[in-house]
């Protein structure tokens, strides 16, 4: 966190409530260059609305946001739902809100295994091919900062662990920050450098094996949530398969997912 | 009214000169309607356009008012309404179609009391249901042909922001898309349309326009701007098809326009193909 000077994104006191409702106290958060950070935290901690402050989409009660000038972002919304009745084929979805040739669009779609589907109707994706072709979506900008809500959501277990893979291949290959949320305390991924924990307010932040073991995670969400975290929490180096925190070595194994918390 | 004119026409057998300026005319705005209304078929704002034409009878009733030209009146009217739904267009608790459905009446309503209050001036409702294409001349052939090159210019210049954010709204917005600026000139730009084609077509005729050819259009199209040219098409063969039959069946022009734009959705429910699974 000696980013400070260079920092993309850096949020300060960010204070905001809804319809008379805490939903952030005091978050401090600033996003370094090419740093992966992951949001973790329950249901409703805030997590979306925190992203969207930072994204400029929300006005903080209190508190400020400086993005640096010229800043190039690419955004994995939560929810992404085409209608029917617009036709929209995943070649023209590359180029929402920027022209690009067509090697260009055929380049990203194939970094992130899709390029066979460049001629689909949008609405006939999956879960997972509509996460890829998005997130490919996302690189034609030539982001500096890839913000990716959920992205592993409606993706089937070992989808999730490839999509994971593919999001550290993408910040070696490009060197941009991503700054990733996720709801399941579980999948935090391998190469995150960071863990934020965020419940209103950040309750702790530290690589993931710092924050696994931080007190205020443990009480937050249960001694259990330490074994499971870890699965991810393979180092920066990037392998093909997972550490438990005492580094064991674990397959992955669908039978991890369901140890799930309800809140 | 038309019909002894048609008669006229149908004893020389003559395609005459109001019959040209006619079909110049209403393929003219068909040539813009279908485009504007793919946005008004995406962004599910039929009620909007159905606000903006009911709101244009006050236009008139003030540009009657005022002793200006009625299409000045309209156009006010319309910008004015445009812009504070476009205001509105952030807060989710009062942009709805309740707000719309009370905008549009109230709009039609002060529009008539307005109108009666006036001595001498009787409402043909006919006229603005359907407006007078059939009287068409040459000054509001200008009108369409100068109004509707400059909205497709607009329409143009707003085409991709505007589609990124009819996809997606808050993606559009994280990406750098000034969404409030766009969706305000988008409202303008149905309002200048209106206003504009709202003598040649009237009330129900530019919202019929706005959405049928784009409905049509919708099954044969792969993407987006394939649609948007469809429409296009779609609504100037409705235009043409419906004046003609209107001349050969003897029945009023407005109406035998909509009737043609709908059998041609109908046709395309029989031939399209369904575009979402492929």
């Amino acid at each position: 966190m000696t980013l400070e000077p260079t920092a993309l994104v850096r949020a300060q006191r960010l204070d905001l409530s809804i319809g008379g409702r805490r939903i952030l106290a005091h978050v401090d958060l600033s996003i370094g260059p090419g740093e992966i950070i992951t949001l973790i935290g329950p249901n409703g901690a805030g997590k979306s609305t925190l992203v969207r402050v930072l994204l400029g989409l929300m006005r903080p009660d209190h508190g400020t946001v400086v993005r640096r000038a010229g800043l190039r972002v690419g955004y994995l919304p939560q929810k992404f739902v085409i209608d029917a009745v617009l036709p929209l084929s995943v070649s023209r979805l590359m180029t929402l809100t920027r022209k690009a040739a067509l090697a260009e669009i055929e380049a990203a779609l194939a970094e992130t295994g899709v390029a066979h589907l460049m001629g689909a109707q949008v609405q006939t994706l999956s879960g997972g091919e509509l996460q890829r072709v998005l997130l490919a979506r996302a690189l034609l900008s030539n982001p500096d900062l890839l913000v990716l809500d959920e992205p592993v959501q409606g993706v089937d277990f070992g989808g999730q662990a490839e999509l994971y893979q593919l999001i550290s291949a993408i910040r070696q290959r490009h060197g941009c920050a991503i700054l990733m949320v996720s709801h399941d305390l579980h999948l935090v991924m391998a190469a995150t450098d960071r863990v934020l924990c965020l419940n209103q307010h950040l309750c702790c932040a530290g690589t993931p094996a710092m924050v696994a073991r931080d007190p205020e995670y443990l009480r937050l969400f249960g001694p259990r949530a330490a074994e499971a975290f870890a699965l991810y929490a393979h180092g920066p180096h990037g392998h093909d398969h997972v550490h438990t925190l005492s580094g064991d070595v674990a397959p992955i194994d669908p039978a991890h997912e369901s140890h799930r918390h309800d809140h | 009214m038309w019909p002894p004119l048609i008669l006229r026409m149908k004893v020389t057998g003559m395609i005459t000169d109001f019959f040209a300026r006619a079909l110049i005319a209403g393929v003219g705005v068909a040539l813009v309607a279908g485009p504007a209304g793919c946005f008004i078929v995406w962004r599910r704002m039929a009620y909007f356009g159905d606000t903006m034409a009911h709101s244009a009878l006050l236009g008139v009733a003030l540009g009657l008012l005022l002793g200006v030209d009625p299409i000045l009146g309209v156009l006010a009217v319309t910008i004015v309404l445009a812009l504070i739904l476009a205001g509105m267009g952030g807060s989710r608790t009062l942009a709805s179609d309740t707000v719309l459905g009370i905008l549009s009446h109230s709009a039609l309503s002060l529009g008539m009391v307005a109108l009666s209050l006036m001595r001498g001036i009787r409402l043909d409702l006919m006229v603005y249901l359907f407006g007078d294409l059939l009287s068409v001349g040459m000054t509001d052939i200008y009108l369409v042909l100068g109004g509707g090159a400059a909205s497709l210019v607009l329409l143009a210049g707003l085409w991709r922001p505007l589609l990124a954010m009819t996809v997606h709204e808050e993606l559009a917005r994280a990406e750098g898309v000034r969404v409030d600026a766009v969706r305000a000139g988008f409202m303008l730009l149905i309002a200048f349309l209106i206003a504009a084609a709202m003598k040649i077509t009237g009330a129900l005729l530019i919202t019929s326009l706005l959405l049928i050819p784009a409905a049509c259009a919708r099954r044969f199209a792969n993407g987006p701007e394939v649609m948007a040219v469809l429409a296009a098409l779609f609504g100037a063969v409705a235009v043409t098809g419906g004046l003609y039959g209107s001349l050969y069946f003897d029945t009023p022009a407005g109406p035998s326009i909509v009737l043609a734009a709908l059998l041609l959705f109908l046709c395309s429910l029989m031939f399209g193909h369904r575009q979402s699974r492929n």
